[in-house]
């Protein structure tokens, strides 16, 4: 039940960050979920072994969090509890690997190789992703959604489903609220109220649902959805985009550490 | 079940993601043109009731453990599985937008293998041919236990395979299929007795609920034919355009399938080594194909052993020193227009 | 002369599970009236209400908006003239802002953007929360909920508002800041409440429903004071007309 409110509330903090006025948030929202998804390719276009070129990759969000003044603290920590799940794959690469490499002095198993490549990705995707909701929301994102084709419909059902989490989720804890105080001492529901407790909520549903789809048809709705006219591109939105494609491409290409590595070895020589 | 981004690779997920959408706007369009408008609203709201539905504890008797709701059965029986799959398919959205709960790459493969073999196979094929001559707690009890069973088991091979092909992890492919097929069975059990409980419920308080999912769908209505088809398609395509792939990209695809493979030489195979390789042996049920990176002794890359390459580079003292460099530099970067943006707000203020 | 607004004629309607709700219903209504309609729970008001709007369909008798019949294809019409607002705003606040929320409506109406614009902040002004208009709902409270969902309805310009419940769960401030704004809206009002003040302060005329029909229909001033036929629908005297409760003296004249 507590898990119901911390993830409400999570949602609702990346709601109100996304309302915020910085110059990141001003890009249209469409140039920032093509940004996204390209960074989303290109840095798991990566092979297995990668991990000293997907470093660069770090700019991405670091300048993001800096320059739409987003809160680092819950942000990476979201990403923490997400990647016990992907360790838990991960971690049988070391098992599973033992041929052994050398470098720079230090001995490490080729598995255990992999299994940072993953983890800095995972890192690294999904950061991108909540930083991306976190400067455009779900209303923005939807319009960038609609201008991708995306049908109405469908549009108008995942705005519908996001703004019914909060009320569901408030309903759902407070009927656990009222069982947990007639079953002291229990962690869960128990198997005899499974059937009656959700589908009582679910019944609920249905009666919410065709509320809504009244008020929906007192106001007009005939199936479809009018959006109001999305913000127009300005030229800046482009030049955001091709500046993070040129950067991608760039460190995707070239092994920019090493270059910089090199460089900084030939002048202390 | 949730894949991430990072063990996927862009021509999994792509190929998945074009999937997705084509079973999508399929579903858009029978819903449109069966006017169930209504339906939407319904759709939203029973979105967000299984979002935080399954966040609901169901105590597992005699375990003292908990299970969870998928809600991908559910979704089917409650409003049928055109309806049912785009409502998973927000839901899952909002999941990797909001928690990173799957990635958005994986999203096509995370809704693909929990809404689609959920709604368009496992509905179908087995609930609906197990409670076509009417619903008794019976009836109701075996079809939800076995659609839910098959379509988490089936959800969790699609996991499996969309791994393996991405070729980021080192786990053979048998082993991959031992731990998680299990698991899903223990899963799947507790989602269909969850399911079994809620429906029997809802049959007996609100049956004509049941009745208009169900009218909407008459076992002929869903193509099978045509869901069928498209699967072989994405099979094909699959195939296709991963072979190609792995020819045209030298760097970065692990690819053993179409490489002259040898079987897997674990070197120095030690206690789980040796008991996990011959598990591996005998459950491979491709023997031919070696889903692990054959080991080359030499390290001749004469184009040969693609990942090698790319490690000598990035494990070169260079490398290293550059490395370092980035990160401090990228951390150094946001220090200092943090530091800048305070002192610009300090000054407007 | 006064054109009747709305006019029912022998309203019945019964639930698929047999309820008679509405047992022969019939009143008209002026143009600019403010009517309560009050009764106990389960008597009839909101079942009422769905047939006026059109959203539930008499199995006898109809209602006329001006001189349209309501019926399945005039639906459109008649939405346009009538705006209703739900008991519960969370029902009716069904986008991610209150701005899209009120522009849901004219948008519908396939109006042009600017019109809209223009439509949402004259209905939000109307109601005191322009500065909300980008919030989303969940960070709204009762009462600004309440004037969202009114403003949601203001911004089709409708003739005649209807009101389920309006004062339900607001705070007394809220339900005093609701009350003055219902008093300068020029609409013609049918507002079902239990809230018996309210009715006895904004409504010149109340209409009583008991078991599905009408009990009473008349002055409020009358009606509302008449103990007896309070306590036979199930209802009180409104609590400002009541004995008082410190000193005994009383205030009503039976």
């Amino acid at each position: 039940m507590s898990n119901i409110m911390n993830s409400l509330y999570n949602m609702r903090l990346l709601d109100d960050l996304a309302r915020k006025e910085t110059s990141i948030h001003r890009i249209h929202p469409l140039m920032k979920l093509l940004t996204t998804v390209t960074y989303l390719i290109v840095v798991v276009s990566f092979g297995k072994y990668e991990i000293g070129r997907l470093l660069p990759f770090l700019f991405y969000p670091v300048l993001i969090f800096a320059f739409a003044e987003l809160p680092l603290a819950p942000i990476l920590k979201r990403v923490l509890l997400v990647e016990p799940l992907i360790i838990g794959i991960g971690i049988l690469n070391p098992i599973f690997d033992h041929q052994v490499i050398v470098f720079g002095g230090i001995t490490l198993s080729r598995g255990w190789v992999t299994f940072f490549s993953i983890f800095l990705k995972c890192g690294l995707t999904v950061t991108a992703a909540l930083l991306l909701i976190a400067t455009t929301g779900m209303d923005k994102l939807a319009a960038a959604l609609r201008a991708l084709k995306t049908p109405r419909l469908l549009v108008l059902q995942l705005l519908l489903t996001y703004r019914y989490i909060s009320v569901l989720s408030e309903e759902v804890a407070t009927i656990l609220r009222a069982y947990s105080l007639r079953a002291p001492g229990q962690k869960g529901i128990h198997r005899s109220v499974w059937g009656s407790l959700a589908g009582q909520l679910i019944l609920r549903t249905f009666d919410r649902a065709q509320r809504v789809y009244s008020a929906m048809c007192l106001r007009g709705f005939n199936g479809e959805y009018h959006t109001g006219t999305g913000g127009r591109l300005r030229v800046w939105d482009f030049l955001y985009l091709t500046g993070w494609i040129l950067f991608f491409a760039a460190a995707r290409i070239y092994d920019l550490p090493a270059l910089i590595g090199s460089l900084i070895i030939r002048v202390v020589k | 079940m949730h894949m991430a981004d990072a063990l996927i690779s862009p021509a999994v997920g792509g190929i998945m993601l074009a999937a997705t959408t084509r079973v999508a706007a399929y579903s858009v369009k029978k819903i449109q043109d069966d006017l169930d408008e209504k339906k939407i609203p319904l759709m939203g709201v029973m979105g967000a009731f299984v979002f935080a539905a399954q966040m609901i504890n169901f105590s597992i008797p005699g375990t003292g453990s908990s299970g969870h709701l998928g809600g991908g059965m559910l979704l089917a029986i409650l409003l049928g599985p055109y309806a049912g799959f785009l409502t998973m398919g927000s839901i899952l959205l909002i999941q990797a937008l909001f928690f990173g709960d799957g990635g958005l790459l994986s999203y096509g493969s995370n809704v693909f293998n929990l809404g689609f073999f959920t709604c368009f196979i496992a509905y179908p094929l087995i609930y609906k041919r197990l409670t076509r001559n009417g619903l008794t707690s019976k009836r109701i009890f075996g079809a939800s236990m076995l659609s839910a069973l098959l379509g988490l088991q089936m959800g969790a091979f699609g996991v499996v395979l969309e791994t393996v092909f991405s070729g980021k992890t080192e786990l053979p492919f048998g082993t991959f299929v031992l731990l998680m097929q299990p698991i899903h069975l223990g899963i799947g059990v507790v989602e269909g007795l969850v399911t079994t409980a809620i429906v029997t419920f809802i049959w007996k308080a609100r049956p004509e609920i049941l009745e208009n999912a169900a009218a909407g769908v008459a076992l002929g209505n869903i193509s099978i034919k045509k869901v069928l088809t498209g699967l072989a398609i994405a099979v094909v395509i699959v195939g296709g355009a991963l072979s190609w792939f792995a020819s045209a990209n030298p760097d970065g695809l692990e690819w053993s399938m179409f490489k002259t493979a040898g079987t897997a030489e674990l070197e120095a195979p030690d206690g789980i080594h040796k008991t996990l390789s011959e598990l591996q042996s005998k459950t491979a049920f491709l023997p031919d194909y070696n889903f692990k990176a054959p080991e080359n002794e030499s390290e001749s890359s004469a184009g040969g052993e693609e990942a090698w390459p790319s490690v000598s580079a990035g494990t070169s003292l260079s490398g290293l020193v550059g490395g370092g460099m980035t990160l401090a530099l990228a951390a150094f970067i946001g220090f200092i227009i943090s530091i800048v943006k305070r002192r610009n707000k300090k000054a407007t203020a | 002369m006064s054109h009747h607004k709305l006019e029912v004629k022998d309203l019945h309607y019964a639930y698929p599970d047999g309820h008679k709700a509405v047992n022969g219903m019939t009143f008209r209504i002026r143009h600019g009236e403010s009517v309560g309609i009050v009764g106990a729970n389960g008597a009839g008001k909101s079942t009422l209400l769905m047939l006026l709007m059109g959203v539930l369909f008499p199995s006898q008798g109809e209602v006329c908006v001006g001189d349209i019949h309501v019926t399945k294809k005039t639906l459109p019409l008649i939405r346009q003239r009538m705006g209703m607002v739900f008991q519960n705003p969370d029902d009716q606040l069904f986008m991610t802002t209150v701005y899209d929320d009120v522009a849901f409506g004219p948008r519908n109406y396939k109006l042009e953007e600017k019109e809209v614009e223009n439509r949402v902040i004259q209905a939000l002004e109307l109601v005191g929360i322009l500065h909300l208009k980008e919030r989303a709902p969940f960070k709204l409270s009762g009462g600004e909920k309440r004037a969202a969902a009114i403003a949601a309805v203001l911004s089709m310009l409708p003739d005649i508002l209807i009101m389920d419940e309006p004062s339900a769960a607001l705070d007394p401030k809220s339900r005093r800041r609701l009350m003055s704004l219902l008093k300068t809206f020029e609409h013609t009002k049918i507002i079902t409440s239990h809230d018996m003040d309210l009715v006895f302060e904004l409504c010149e005329r109340t209409i009583v429903i008991k078991d599905g029909a009408i009990i009473a229909d008349g002055p409020t001033s009358e009606i509302l004071m008449n103990t007896e036929l309070m306590n036979e629908c199930g209802l009180e005297l409104p609590l400002a007309l009541q004995n008082c409760p410190v000193c005994g003296i009383k205030k009503s004249r039976g």
